[in-house]
């Protein structure tokens, strides 16, 4: 922790406020972009604001004026305009027309930004890339107290969001949701959106300085991409969102001090940092998350074919049973029949003789009474099944089996009995043997 | 119902509409379609697949720009009128992935009368609670929609619609790919609407219940093939002019232009 001994609030404090502010500020109308697909004008209206900033730089010379920022603005929903022209008349998909439109904007700002690099502080690599690192070096006044201008810029940013977002919550909802209901409730989908999109056009200038415009447009997706999979409701995704947000501008900067040390060298960007720690969150949860993470899903499925297979062995031995009464079966013929692993078999079967299902002997198992009634219930589903399957769906008898067979692990008491009155309560199954009782 | 003669407006019908084309450069989706529709009536819309009936919803609700035509809605612009109508969209047309419960899709269709930034209250809750009631699904409200079966998602559409307390009702399909009890209980909420003075303008594929379920009927195949109460339009000489031809010429004609314009 060597790396964090320099750790100084005056300097380091300011940076991690700066880069929670402005993730947070992105997270906000992320969430929206998202949910109406559009994640990816976040991406162009960030790039295509550089012709605003620039023309504005140029005209003015200096970085903080107000008419760069309304520049900037302007060009950004520009971007939103010009795509849906783009997609109107030249019918292309939205993908193709904001690819067309925000590769040219930001083309032309980068021509600008170079021709004029000769005369004014504006360098590409601080536009695309940021420098939080030099938050502290232009600090302002505010009623005693030294405060560093882009967090001021930022914090009005994330009030305004939030306002935005509170106050039009309802509004914003809907429109994502059913912009048609929302335009006949008149509530203007058209109105949302451009509204959507000047919040996301604010928060794309006031962050470039900051985080720059590529970078932005990670927290403008993956935050809410990351609480989308954690929550089910809106508002929660909202407020997580901000929340994982604030962790990756929060680990950004830690990370971006303590890391590289540990490979001999110095700090590296934290805004390539935050950009990376929102990243790998989303991963880990993804991986991890308790709904619709990967992992629980395959554990999910892994327990489900156990049980299957559990249920299958059951049923086998009560059909043996069924042929020779008291049959005792090794788990070799169970394994060969079933073609199921011999590990999981036995463990299965082991199973099954601690709950009394079946008598462990030395040539194998043998069914009680408990296990035999659990197996009638399986193979009374299986064959009522295959009974309704031939008499109710008219399928033919040979292809009846694979069916029922997954069908009866998902058939419970009440099932039975519908099926068992459906198919007016036959005594033997379509292959001709008898449909145990319950 | 086809107005021979164009009458002065009703203010009582439901429904007016003249001379209606929409169309997509210059491509015509629906074209010179006219109709009447009196209050209190349960109305189908049937025709092929393309043939312009979502679109000619869509126009009513301006929700589609139309080229030509006059709609009255009450005797008013739907602009003055939209209050009145409510709308049940197709069931595809929404992501039920969205992040929202059952009773906050009901809630939707309160927003108009909440207002502006006003936020939904337990009064507004309560009516969308009762809604999920009477179309028999009360106890998933708080379910997230995703979990909802495609009959269920259906209901759910259409206790949005109830919240909304409307006169007129113009819905997209109500009755696709829902499951019998489902299509049971939206009958069953139609009839009620219509007895409490209410009419519905219903998009409806399936040919064999439209003499149960409607009144009148629309063939709609671009235009207006016949419009009328059922037991004298829906024929299967009518029907097969709905579905056997859509115009051809027409359609051949537009092509024409478009190819003009484009070596132009």
């Amino acid at each position: 922790m060597s790396a964090l001994s320099n750790w100084s609030w005056d300097y380091d404090g300011w940076i991690v406020l700066a880069g929670i502010l402005c993730a947070v500020a992105a997270s906000l109308p992320g969430n929206f972009l998202l949910l109406r697909r559009m994640s990816l004008l976040g991406d162009a209206i960030s790039h295509a604001i550089l012709p605003g900033l620039a023309v504005a730089f140029l005209v003015t010379g200096s970085r903080s004026s107000l008419p760069m920022f309304l520049g900037a603005v302007v060009v950004g929903l520009l971007t939103a305009v010009f795509t849906e022209w783009i997609r109107n008349f030249g019918e292309v998909d939205e993908g193709a027309s904001m690819g067309v439109v925000f590769t040219t904007l930001f083309a032309l700002g980068l021509v600008m930004i170079v021709q004029a690099a000769d005369h004014v502080d504006l360098d590409p690599g601080c536009v695309l890339y940021g420098s939080l690192e030099t938050t502290t070096f232009d600090m302002v006044d505010v009623a005693g107290t030294e405060i560093p201008r882009v967090v001021l810029v930022l914090a009005a940013v994330t009030v305004i969001n939030l306002v935005v977002v509170v106050l039009f919550f309802k509004e914003l909802k809907l429109s994502a949701f059913d912009p048609a209901l929302a335009t006949t409730c008149g509530i203007s989908a058209r109105l949302m959106h451009y509204l959507l999109m000047i919040i996301v056009a604010v928060t794309a200038v006031a962050s470039f300085e900051s985080v720059g415009n590529i970078l932005v447009v990670a927290m403008f997706v993956v935050p809410p991409a990351t609480a989308y999979l954690l929550t089910e409701r809106l508002r929660s995704m909202i407020i997580v969102s901000a929340l994982i947000a604030a962790v990756s501008a929060t680990l950004g900067h830690v990370s971006a001090l303590v890391v590289p040390s540990w490979f001999g060298y110095r700090s590296t960007s934290t805004s390539g940092m935050m950009a990376l720690c929102a990243g790998i969150l989303f991963f880990a949860v993804s991986l991890f998350a308790p709904q619709q993470g990967v992992l629980i899903r395959i554990l999910r499925r892994q327990r489900l074919s156990l049980r299957i297979l559990s249920e299958d062995l059951i049923a086998l031995l009560y059909r043996m049973d069924e042929r020779k009464s008291g049959v005792v079966a090794s788990i070799g013929q169970l394994r060969a029949t079933l073609l199921s692993g011999g590990f999981m078999s036995s463990l299965l079967m082991k199973q099954h003789s601690r709950k009394g299902h079946v008598i462990a002997t030395e040539n194998g198992y043998q069914l009680t009474n408990s296990g035999r009634r659990l197996g009638a219930e399986l193979v009374r589903s299986h064959r009522l099944w295959e009974q309704y399957l031939v008499s109710e769906g008219g399928v033919a008898v040979d292809r009846i089996h694979g069916q029922a067979e997954q069908l009866e692990h998902f058939t419970g008491r009440e099932l039975r009995d519908r099926l068992q009155q459906e198919t007016s309560a036959p005594v033997l199954d379509p292959h001709g043997s008898p449909i145990p009782p319950e | 119902m086809i107005p021979s003669i164009v009458q002065p407006s009703n203010s009582l019908l439901p429904l007016s509409v003249r001379d209606l084309t929409v169309a997509w450069y210059r491509k015509p989706v629906i074209w010179d379609v006219g109709l009447d529709v009196s209050p209190g009536q349960l109305v189908g819309v049937i025709g092929p697949n393309g043939a312009g009936k979502s679109t000619f919803l869509k126009a009513i609700m301006d929700l589609v720009p139309r080229a030509s035509g006059r709609i009255e809605i009450f005797g008013q612009s739907y602009k003055r009128s939209r209050h009145r109508v409510g709308y049940v969209p197709q069931r595809e047309s929404v992501d039920w992935d969205f992040p929202v419960s059952v009773l906050d899709v009901v809630t939707m269709g309160l927003y108009g009368k909440i207002g502006w930034c006003m936020p939904v209250r337990r009064k507004h809750r309560e009516a969308a609670q009762q809604a999920l009631e009477r179309v028999g699904i009360g106890e998933f409200a708080h379910r997230q929609i995703s979990q909802l079966s495609g009959g269920q998602q259906q209901r759910t559409f259409l206790a949005r619609a109830l919240v909304q307390d409307a006169d007129l009702y113009l819905m997209d399909e109500p009755f696709a790919a829902v499951d019998a009890a489902t299509e049971k209980a939206i009958v069953q909420i139609l009839r009620e609407m219509k007895q409490a003075g209410k009419t519905a303008i219903v998009i409806h594929h399936d040919l064999h219940t439209v003499p149960e379920y409607f009144d009148s009927v629309v063939l709609l195949n671009m235009r207006v093939v016949a419009s009328g109460p059922t037991d004298v339009v829906f024929t299967r000489e009518n029907l097969e002019k709905t579905y056997g031809g859509r115009l051809t010429l027409l359609d051949e004609a537009t092509e024409a232009m478009r190819r003009r314009e484009r070596t132009l």
